[in-house]
C-alpha cells in the first residue's frame, strides 16, 4: 500500500539552517546536511529545502549546498524559494534535486509550469501555494504570504496540474505557526479537485494533527517545520502513533 | 571492479552515481561502447519518456549494445521499461530483454504512483536481506505487466513487475538510489553480484 508521507521543511537562509534545533547528538545545529542526515536517519519520507536567503549574490551557495545535499542524502528531495526561471530550475536539478517548487513565479507568470514540466517531467514540478481565509474565501497569496492575488486557491490549484504541475505543495497562513492543526477544509478541497498529491503544511502542533489531516483529507503527505526541529514530535513516535490510528505511513 | 553508468537522453543520472560513491565504489559515465563492454557491472538509470529515449538509444546503436551484454546490468525506472519489449507511452518498441509489455496506470488513483510502497513476492539476488515490509521509493505512470521474470511485485491500482530478472539483467521500477537504507542494500547486492556465476 502506498504510504502517507512525512517531510520536514528545513528553511536556509545563507547556507544554513535557520530555525534552532535541539537534537542533542547533532554537532552543527546550523549545518543543513547534518539535520538532513538526522533526519533521514529518524525516518522522515521525503524532505523539502525553503531558501530564504535575500540577496541574489548569496543564492549562488544554495547550488552549492543543493550538491552537497544529493550527495550525502539517500531520500527524494525538493529545493524551493526564489525560483523564477527554468535557468534557476536547471541549476538546481543538475545539481541533484529531485524535485523543484515554485511559488510567486508561477503566479506571475503561470507557463513556468508547463516549461519545467516538459523539460524535466511533471514529477519534478511541486506548485507551492501559500492560501488565506479572508471573507468567506480561501485565496492565494504571493511573496511569502505578503502579497494577495485575486485568485481562488482551488482554482489556481487545477490551473496549476492542468499546466503540468506534478504535486502541490498547500500552506494554510490561517494555520502556519498557530499549532493547532492543519487546515483541513481547504487541503480537502484542494486533494479532491485534483488528480496529483497534495502535500498539507502550516499548522502541525501534535501528532493527533498528522492522523486528522490524513483521515479527513486526500492529502498523500504532511510538511512541517518547527515540531520537528525542536524535537517536539520525533519522527519515529510520529509514525508509530501513525500506524496504531490506521494510516499507513513507512 | 569497473561499474559504467550509461548516459544517455534520460535524467537522475547523478543520484545514481552519488548513491554508488557512498558504497565506497567508483563509476564513470559514458555512453562509450567499448567502456561499456569491458564494465563488471552496467547501471542503465532512467526518468523521462520512453519514445525520445528509445530513439536516441537506437541513434547511437547502444539498444543492441544493452541487449548483447553479458555482464550484470540493471535498469532502474525508465531504464526497466526500456527493457521489456513495448511500452504504450509514445507507442515504443523497446529492446524486448523482458517478456512483457509497458503500460499505462488506469487513472483509478492518483497517477503518477508516487511515494513509497512495499514489495510483495521477493525473490533472487537483489532482495538478500531485504523483506516484504520494506519500502522503496516510486514515481512513475507507467508500469511493466507481471510476467515469468518478475521478481518483487508491487501493488498500486493492479499488481505490477516492481523488480525483474532474466539471465545476466536485473531491473527495478523503484529508485534504489532514493529509497534509504533498504535502497542501499538492493544496489550493494547488485554490485556484488558474483560477475561470472549467474544464478536465478
Amino acid at each position: 500500500m502506498l504510504k502517507k508521507r512525512i517531510i520536514p521543511c528545513l528553511d536556509i537562509k545563507d547556507g544554513r539552517t535557520v530555525k534552532g534545533i535541539n537534537f542533542i547528538d547533532i554537532r552543527d545545529a546550523g549545518d543543513p546536511i547534518e539535520l538532513a542526515k538526522k533526519y533521514v536517519t529518524e525516518g522522515a519520507d521525503e524532505l523539502v529545502f525553503l531558501d530564504i536567503t535575500a540577496t541574489i549574490e548569496k543564492r549562488k551557495t544554495l547550488v552549492e549546498l543543493v550538491r552537497k545535499i544529493a550527495k550525502e542524502i539517500n531520500i527524494p528531495f525538493t529545493v524551493g524559494g526564489g525560483i523564477n526561471s527554468v535557468e534557476d530550475v536547471s541549476a538546481i536539478i543538475n545539481a541533484g534535486a529531485d524535485k523543484v517548487s515554485i511559488n510567486s513565479s508561477a503566479v506571475k507568470r503561470p507557463e513556468l509550469i508547463s516549461e519545467v514540466a516538459s523539460q524535466y517531467g511533471s514529477q519534478c514540478m511541486v506548485v507551492a501555494i501559500d492560501t488565506k481565509f479572508e471573507n468567506g474565501e480561501w485565496m492565494v497569496y504571493v511573496s511569502g504570504g505578503k502579497i494577495p492575488t485575486s485568485l481562488k486557491t482551488v482554482s489556481w490549484a487545477k490551473q496549476a496540474e492542468t499546466l503540468g504541475a506534478g504535486e502541490i505543495l498547500l500552506t494554510s497562513m490561517n494555520n502556519d505557526g498557530t499549532k493547532n492543526g492543519f487546515a483541513i477544509d481547504i487541503t480537502n478541497e484542494v486533494s479532491q479537485a485534483v488528480n496529483i498529491p497534495v502535500i498539507a503544511s502550516g499548522g502541525a502542533g501534535a501528532k493527533e494533527h498528522f492522523k486528522e489531516i490524513f483521515q479527513r483529507s486526500k492529502a498523500s503527505g504532511a510538511l512541517a517545520a518547527s515540531v520537528f526541529h525542536f524535537g517536539e514530535i520525533p519522527i519515529p513516535e510520529l509514525k508509530n502513533y501513525l500506524k496504531t490510528q490506521n494510516i499507513p505511513v513507512r | 571492479m569497473k561499474i559504467v553508468i550509461i548516459k544517455y537522453n534520460a535524467g537522475n543520472i547523478m543520484s545514481v552515481e552519488n548513491a554508488i560513491n557512498r558504497l565506497g565504489y567508483n563509476c564513470i559515465v559514458t555512453d562509450d561502447p567499448e567502456q561499456i563492454k569491458i564494465a563488471d557491472k552496467v547501471i542503465f538509470p532512467g526518468v523521462g519518456e520512453a519514445s525520445s529515449a528509445m530513439h536516441y538509444l537506437k541513434e547511437k546503436k547502444l539498444d543492441q549494445l544493452i541487449k548483447s551484454l553479458k555482464q550484470p546490468v540493471l535498469g532502474i525506472c525508465l531504464g526497466q521499461q526500456l527493457m521489456c519489449t513495448y511500452s504504450e507511452e509514445g507507442n515504443t518498441a523497446c529492446m524486448g530483454v523482458f517478456e512483457t509489455q509497458v503500460k499505462k496506470f488506469p487513472p483509478k488513483e492518483l497517477v503518477p504512483h508516487m511515494g513509497w510502497n512495499n514489495l510483495q513476492n521477493l525473490k533472487g539476488d537483489l532482495f538478500k536481506g531485504v523483506s516484504e515490509s520494506d519500502n522503496v521509493y516510486f514515481v512513475h505512470s507507467y508500469y511493466a505487466e507481471v510476467c515469468e521474470n518478475t521478481t518483487a511485485i508491487c501493488d498500486y491500482i493492479l499488481p505490477f513487475s516492481a523488480a525483474m530478472q532474466k539471465n545476466n539483467f536485473y531491473a527495478t521500477q523503484f529508485h534504489p538510489e532514493k529509497s534509504a537504507d533498504v535502497g542501499t542494500i538492493i544496489l550493494k547486492n547488485f554490485l556484488e553480484i558474483k560477475s561470472d556465476i549467474i544464478k536465478y
